[in-house]
């Protein structure tokens, strides 16, 4: 058992504390899935956790304001946004979470909230429509959060070679694409483990280079 | 059905700068009766879904309230003592362990 087992002296909360003994509390981490409109991150969610919804009514930041046309709506100072999310719960007590980018890009403030303590990224491409997982690209790029590619293979879809895929995403060479079926539990798996073993081998290496 | 902010008397950000994390985890304490604040139904809501440890992100989806509400609610909570924030989401995530788990537990699925 490697979660967290509080025996009832929390941290600052002393006697208060109502975590009763040998209460695990949940470790909890998230990894992002992202990828242009239509190209089955919620399929990739569903077919390796449950589904749950969230509903967040933000108010607009500067990035949206501008985006969100406001002229005769006066006081409108929130924007709603519906999405759901994957959980899945391990038998250690730790809790994966898995969300979806929202598509638009007046939600944009959506993804800083999102992104803020992520393992890391899986842009999801379709290779009929390259040019839709773009803007993921550079926003994971820009804020230096780890992501793989994972290239969901629809039916019927023209295979291309991780090389050209590289070429026409202007990968560097560390970056690791996969070929993946979203609908496939096990296929949704090996994307993940694929995401988290890059993670770890970024780590070793960032580790190195302070160490020498 | 009243506006989402309407709970929250049209505040839109938590009281004493409070900030929570999407997947950061609370508690409820024992403290019974608030000081300052009047509980609303949607303060008892949170503080009985929150008797276990819970992560923000499933209480919002249990609660079936926008997350900026939440957010509110649980500042006022905290702000009486009632609520506890037990882990906070840490910037880089490089925890090796924690990664290590992540990667055992995807392994065994």
């Amino acid at each position: 058992m490697d979660s967290n087992h509080y025996d009832g002296a929390l941290p600052g909360l002393g006697a208060r504390a109502e975590v009763r003994a040998g209460e695990s509390v949940p470790s909890t981490v998230k990894i992002l899935i992202s990828g242009g409109f239509g190209v089955g991150k919620t399929t990739l969610v569903g077919a390796i956790s449950e589904i749950r919804p969230l509903r967040t009514e933000e108010p607009m930041s500067d990035r949206s304001v501008g985006v969100d046309d406001t002229r005769g709506v006066r006081a409108k100072t929130t924007t709603t946004v519906a999405m759901d999310f994957g959980r899945i719960s391990f038998p250690s007590g730790l809790v994966l979470y898995l969300f979806g980018t929202p598509g638009q890009e007046r939600f944009w403030f959506m993804w800083d909230e999102l992104a803020i303590g992520a393992i890391g990224a899986v842009v999801l491409a379709d290779t009929r429509r390259v040019a839709d997982c773009f803007a993921s690209i550079d926003y994971f790029e820009h804020n230096g959060i780890p992501f793989i590619v994972a290239v969901n293979c629809f039916d019927g879809a023209q295979r291309f070679e991780p090389d050209d895929i590289r070429i026409a995403l202007c990968l560097g060479p560390e970056v690791p694409i996969v070929l993946c079926d979203a609908r496939e539990r096990d296929s949704v798996k090996q994307v993940l483990v694929s995401l988290v073993r890059y993670v770890m081998s970024g780590n070793r290496r960032r580790n190195q280079i302070s160490m020498a | 059905m009243v506006r989402p902010y309407a709970v929250t008397k049209g505040r839109t950000l938590p009281s004493g700068g409070a900030s929570f994390g999407l997947i950061d985890v609370v508690v409820a304490t024992s403290e019974r009766q608030p000081q300052y604040l009047r509980l609303g139904p949607e303060h008892r809501r949170i503080l009985n879904l929150c008797r276990r440890p819970t992560p923000i992100v499933d209480l919002t989806s249990e609660i079936d309230l926008p997350l900026g509400v939440v957010r509110v609610l649980l500042g006022d909570l905290t702000s009486e003592g009632m609520v506890q924030v037990l882990s906070t989401q840490k910037q880089p995530m490089t925890d090796e362990r924690l990664l290590r788990m992540v990667l055992d537990g995807l392994e065994s699925l």
